[in-house]
């Protein structure tokens, strides 16, 4: 079994989802997660609050650093994401194309195996 | 049979067995490659069944080298092998192991070039300086995209095995989309001479192979069927002394492959049987009727490609369709055809516009569309091509 992460991106700007559109995404969401876990490939799942939200920490020298905003000044942030297991790409793309239909844009990206150990 | 010819025809064949025993592809491309080795030094003339002594051979090999390493991946194929072992001792090339490794060489998920550069690779066996001449680009550059696809092949877990009956609309078109574009590269390259037949020849035998796996696939049958039609007229493309391009009405017929026209049309007939159509059996379609008789039944091709405008509704299929409008209803109507088709960079469209508006007689306006598509043309056969039409335009007013 590998694992994957399944992450969703939001482009700053992109017109703001009507309510109905919203409720419409959370019942898609949950019927993924459900189905994921039925099939026992749900490891995580999350939705993230807005990137002006978030807090950058460094250790540089042992000298810890905070500052304020997203690591990177981009247009596109992560604004949730799923951790699955499953056998190979085509099974994780076909878990994709549900999140893709009901959140946008999806990026499949792969565990390294050690991580996975 | 030379080595060089075993080679050609049965490196992918064990590559791709040798990659489903091994579950790794770069440890069955040096299995493969060391058991070519061992041949060139043990054979004095060839074994009866050349693959299945290589895929032997090859199979040994990696036994005793992963037995000397302990990596993860050598522990992994390892593991794989003892699964296969019963196997018989003696292993050929299996079929399936070949439509697998083309199915994982073409994953939508690898870049496009990706796609092309590792099936030549992998199931042509060409080395990387031959892929990076065929597409004019660096050789550096061409065995980075290999690297690249092969390495996300192992990290994303891209499986190796015939996609389902189910996922076959969205899996088989980009395996189809590679051998045709491996042909037409080889038939009208970007540069350098105008036709490259080892890239026609590789991508003919690739498509002879799908076809043979997937006799039930109309599209592949299609596709075979187009690439032997066009590849059959392809004597008599270039004039024999002066090495220009002769346009189909010109060509000499005797000259086209009579064998390969017979099996081309024996193939479309199978795919009208079957009545499920799609862009490569119209094309296959068009390929016949200009191949059938001694010239051709302009009304027929022109329906084709009214069929295949709507299936596959494209500039360039507008512009081909338009080249038919021309001889049905003539240069006018034709020009009309192609008003607010669009394809930014390609010569063809200047290219077949002042031809039409040559036909009309507006002199004026076909020498600038010659001018427009000679410079847009990056091969030096069309290039001289179009400049020789625009100065006969020239002449030909001048005598008349």
């Amino acid at each position: 079994m590998k694992q994957y992460l399944l992450s969703v991106h939001y482009v700053e700007g992109a017109p703001t989802p009507s309510d109905e559109e919203t409720q419409t995404m959370f019942r898609e969401t949950g019927r993924i997660n459900d189905d994921m876990q039925a099939a026992g490939a749900w490891v995580f799942a999350g939705g993230l609050t807005s990137p002006d939200s978030a807090t950058v920490v460094r250790a540089d020298n042992g000298t810890i650093t905070m500052s304020d905003g997203p690591f990177a000044e981009t247009k596109e942030h992560i604004a949730g994401f799923w951790v699955i297991k499953c056998a190979d790409l085509d099974a994780a793309l076909a878990w994709a194309e549900r999140c893709a239909a009901a959140c946008g844009p999806v990026e499949v990206r792969p565990f390294d195996d050690l991580s996975q150990a | 049979m030379d080595l060089a010819n075993i080679y050609r025809a049965e490196y992918g064949r064990c590559v791709a067995t040798l990659a489903r025993l091994l579950g790794d592809i770069n440890l069955a491309e040096e299995a493969v490659q060391d058991a070519f080795t061992t041949a060139l030094q043990k054979w004095q003339t060839p074994p009866p069944n050349p693959g299945a002594w290589i895929v032997t051979t090859a199979r040994n090999r990696a036994v005793d080298r992963l037995r000397r390493e302990s990596t993860r991946e050598a522990r992994h194929a390892q593991a794989l092998l003892l699964h296969h072992q019963d196997e018989p001792q003696e292993v050929g090339p299996v079929r399936d192991d070949q439509l697998r490794l083309i199915f994982t060489c073409c994953h939508p998920a690898l870049a496009p070039e990706a796609r092309t550069a590792l099936t030549l690779r992998l199931l042509g066996g060409l080395e990387v300086p031959e892929i990076a001449r065929a597409y004019l680009v660096q050789e550096a550059t061409v065995a980075q995209r290999i690297v690249r696809a092969k390495k996300k092949i192992r990290d994303a877990a891209i499986p190796y095995r015939v996609p389902a009956g189910h996922e076959l609309p969205d899996r088989l078109p980009p395996v189809l989309t590679v051998l045709y574009l491996m042909f037409n590269e080889g038939y009208a390259s970007t540069a350098g001479p105008l036709i490259r037949t080892d890239l026609c020849a590789e991508a003919i035998r690739l498509a002879r192979e799908l076809a043979a796996l997937m006799p039930d696939e109309p599209e592949v049958l299609g596709l075979l069927a187009l690439l032997l039609l066009t590849e059959a007229r392809r004597p008599a493309r270039l004039d024999p002394t002066t090495g220009e391009l002769v346009l189909l009405a010109d060509q000499d017929r005797s000259l086209w492959n009579r064998a390969l026209v017979a099996e081309g049309h024996d193939l479309v007939r199978r795919c009208l049987r079957r009545n499920r159509p799609g862009p490569y059996q119209i094309q296959a379609a068009i390929s016949a009727v200009h191949t059938d008789g001694a010239a051709t039944d302009w009304p027929q091709v022109l329906a084709l490609y009214d069929q295949l405008l709507a299936l596959a509704p494209t500039p360039v299929v507008a512009l081909n369709r338009a080249v038919a409008v021309a001889e049905v209803h003539g240069p006018a109507v034709a020009l009309a055809a192609l008003e607010g088709v669009d394809l930014p960079g390609y010569h063809r469209l200047p290219a077949t516009r002042a031809e039409l508006l040559a036909r009309l007689g507006r002199d004026d306006e076909a020498r600038a569309a010659y001018d427009q598509a000679a410079a847009l043309a990056t091969n030096e056969t069309e290039r001289a091509y179009l400049q020789n039409r625009r100065t006969e335009l020239t002449r030909d007013r001048r005598a008349s």
